[in-house]
């Protein structure tokens, strides 16, 4: 049986404003798709809800992980049955230190029945895994030490994000443009990285402005979001397109996604 | 690479208390009866055996102690100082049988993987163990060097004009209801001195003076740091002490001389009916330095504000606390910086959890004197409450008699940051790990000013404090 992240018909408020209006969305282990949209679309509003935010209520439809209610677990739960997203915009949590932050990640998930207090993966057994993978992602061990993400450069984030990946080799992951704020030279690693990590492991929902990340990570499906909802679906015809053309003939067919999209952003700038 | 050491000491495994053999000691030597007047002050002074102006010294901070009123400030203070047995010989205290500590007491030494050693120190079990002898060859080392490291009942026995050129100098009875108290009913507490120019290394530590008196409720520290010596002194008391006793009130008096460092590192978890009232001042001479690491946690009631005095030019004071206030507790804690030469300067930091109700109260006074040019004070009190029901308060008092002064102060309240429980719960953490360690980050600064084994038991306290298992 394949395993699924299967979405149908969510609805996400915030702060009692409706940002998702129905997003239909079925993604399988082993493939990649594709999420793009303009800015205030409402992509990183459908990671976040996946996640379980606080702030990102689900007013109506259901989301099933290999069957089961995702929308009744707590986050950690989530995290633990397999769901991972790279945020756009990680926190920092001062004073905690990346290794020990990300021993305790790892043990719970790979342990989800793990309770408080119990022990966590042996030290030198942790220790190697992580220089390893560190390594491969070129980033200086002495990450470990630091504390997660504080006064991590943009890039730095985004790394600390795709090593978290790589430690925690979930079933699905959703990576919230974690292209942006890479240079060139780490963009390539990246793309090439989640690879290694995902292969036919993962069900990848790649969210992303730019290309780069898709080069080797071809994706089998592209959704286009626009005003909450995804307005269409294609291969990776459709996100080159995207790039080239941006997204001029997507509103002109979706005139009343389009002025959505508008007004939902109107809204924020007027409020901020 | 990844030396996350303090993830590292979990690992070690300490050894299982219950294979040791405890001795039973007879069940009391000499208690005083219950209460306090002139014939039980002297009586104590008889069974100590001791000179004749400690006596004198004794009952004459009786009468400044009755003399004074209560404190009207900090925290309701409730004891019926007729109701307490002001001193029990030391062979009784520390002749507790192991089977005599309570359960849960015993539960929170095995979960926190105290070392051995302490663990008796700490229940108040004096058993025979292989300690001793380490603590044989360190205490022979230290002599070689001049190092005086003993408990103060021994030190006004032994080394009576060290003791009497010293004692009571840096805090008088006068100075407050407590201090006068303590005066009065002293027993036990570390009496060190270090000799011009020797750099003491290694911390040295309570517990390694496991034959002494060292759990009297109103122990008296004494520690006199020569010229250019330098000493680490750590009173470790990670586990909650066991006494019967609801009363604690000690007194620390510290002096550092010229070029001199010390650095004094508590870590207290009380019982929940304590009252834990403690008067700890230091005095610095020319670019002399002290320091003052302390760790609260437990009590009913904490009234500890260790001050740092800077009488000559280049003196430095610095005091890092971290206080927790859990269900039905309440700290009040904080500093006491007095620059009274030029060219000294100060930092306080100190941060405080509340919890369950808790309340915690940063308590500091930061005073120039007239003619302290160039004087430095940097204070930093950052307070993080934990549930709506818990409270913090600060009270910062600045008194500044010198124009030519540099002065910081910053104070923050914060609650658990909402996205920061999100970020630790998306990576599989559950919330009541999660918070624990946003707690752990938040008193990281400060933990990792601790001895190794200190540092990894302050993160386990904070953890079990956060189940609420203890408290
Ligand atoms: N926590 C929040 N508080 C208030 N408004 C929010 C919040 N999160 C999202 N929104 C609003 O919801 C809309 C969708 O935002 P979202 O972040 O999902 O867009 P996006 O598609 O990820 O955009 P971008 O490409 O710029 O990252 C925007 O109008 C945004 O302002
Ligand atoms: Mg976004």
């Amino acid at each position: 049986m394949t395993e699924t992240l299967k979405i149908c018909d969510l609805h996400v408020s915030v702060e009692g404003k409706p940002i998702l209006k129905g997003v239909n969305l079925t993604l399988n282990r082993g493939e990649v798709h594709a999420l793009m949209g303009p800015n205030g679309s409402g992509k990183s509003t459908l990671g976040l809800a996946l996640m379980g935010h606080p702030r990102y209520e689900v007013t109506s439809g259901s989301v099933e992980l290999n069957g089961e209610d995702l929308l009744e677990m707590e986050v950690h739960e989530r995290a633990r049955a397999g769901l991972f997203m790279a945020f756009q915009r990680p926190m920092s949590i001062p004073g905690v230190k990346m290794a020990d932050f990300l021993r305790h990640a790892s043990t719970n998930v790979r342990n989800p029945d793990r309770k408080e207090g119990e022990d966590l993966i042996p030290m030198r057994e942790f220790r190697k895994e992580l220089k390893s993978k560190m390594d491969q992602l070129k980033m200086d061990t002495q990450f470990a030490r630091r504390y997660v993400n504080e006064g991590f450069s943009g890039g730095e984030m985004k790394r600390a994000e795709i090593l978290q990946l790589a430690m925690l080799r979930p079933k699905f992951a959703i990576l919230d443009e974690t292209d942006s704020g890479l240079d060139a030279d780490a963009v390539r690693l990246a793309s090439t990285s989640i690879a290694e990590i995902g292969g036919a492991e993962m069900g990848i929902l790649i969210i992303t402005h730019h290309e780069r990340l898709l080069e080797h990570n071809r994706p089998d499906y592209t959704h286009v979001m626009l005003g909450g909802r995804i307005v269409e679906t294609g291969g990776a015809e459709l996100a080159a397109e995207l790039h080239k053309e941006g997204y001029g003939r997507i509103r002109h067919e979706h005139p009343e996604a389009a002025a959505e999209n508008e007004s939902m952003e109107e809204e924020t700038t007027a409020s901020s | 690479m990844a030396t996350d050491t303090k993830a590292e000491h979990e690992d070690l495994g300490f050894e299982d208390i219950n294979k040791y053999d405890f001795r039973n000691e007879e069940k009391y030597i000499f208690k005083s009866r219950k209460g306090l007047d002139a014939d039980i002050v002297s009586e104590i002074s008889a069974m100590k055996k001791e000179p004749e102006w400690m006596r004198d010294f004794r009952l004459r901070s009786l009468d400044i102690f009755n003399s004074k009123p209560m404190p009207n400030w900090g925290g309701n203070i409730n004891i019926d100082f007729q109701d307490i047995y002001y001193y029990i010989k030391p062979s009784d205290r520390q002749g507790h049988s192991w089977d005599d500590v309570p359960a849960e007491i015993k539960d929170t030494f095995d979960k926190l993987g105290i070392p051995e050693a302490e663990k008796k120190y700490l229940a108040g079990v004096k058993a025979q163990y292989e300690s001793e002898v380490v603590y044989g060859s360190l205490q022979e080392d230290l002599e070689k060097q001049g190092v005086i490291f003993t408990d103060t009942d021994s030190a006004v026995r032994e080394y009576p004009d060290l003791v009497q050129e010293y004692f009571a100098k840096v805090i008088p009875p006068e100075d407050n209801k407590f201090a006068a108290l303590n005066s009065a009913v002293w027993s036990g507490g570390s009496f060190i001195y270090v000799p011009p120019g020797v750099k003491i290394e290694f911390p040295l530590q309570a517990y390694f003076r496991i034959n002494a008196e060292s759990m009297g409720q109103f122990e008296r520290t004494l520690i006199i740091v020569d010229e250019g010596a330098q000493v680490h002194y750590v009173e470790g008391c990670t586990a909650p002490k066991y006494t019967t006793e609801s009363l604690h009130s000690a007194v620390v008096e510290i002096m550092v001389k010229k070029g001199g460092r010390c650095r004094y590192t508590t870590i207290q978890n009380w019982a929940n009916n304590i009252y834990n009232l403690v008067t700890k001042r230091a005095v610095a001479y020319r670019d002399a330095t002290m320091e003052w690491v302390d760790g609260n946690l437990g009590s009913q009631l904490t009234m500890k504000y260790p001050a740092v005095y800077m009488m000559e030019p280049g003196a430095r004071g610095e005091i890092l606390s971290i206080a927790f206030a859990n269900k039905g507790q309440h700290q009040d804690a904080g500093a006491k910086v007095v620059h009274a030469a030029p060219d000294t300067s100060s930092l306080i930091v100190s941060k405080s959890i509340s919890r369950g109700g808790g309340r915690s109260s940063y308590r500091g006074l930061v005073k120039v004197e007239d003619g302290a040019k160039n004087s430095k004070s940097s204070v930093v009190c950052d307070a993080l409450i934990l549930d709506p029901i818990s409270r913090s308060d600060t009270y910062p008092y600045i008194e500044v008699e010198e124009d030519e002064v540099t002065i910081g102060h910053e104070a923050s309240v914060s609650r658990i940051n909402e996205e920061q429980l999100f970020y630790l719960m998306s990576r599989g953490l559950s919330e009541p790990e999660a918070s624990t360690m946003i707690v752990n980050g938040f008193v990281e600064p400060l933990v990792k000013e601790l001895p190794m084994e200190y540092a990894v038991e302050m993160n386990r306290l904070i953890q079990l404090q956060m189940e609420g298992s203890v408290g």
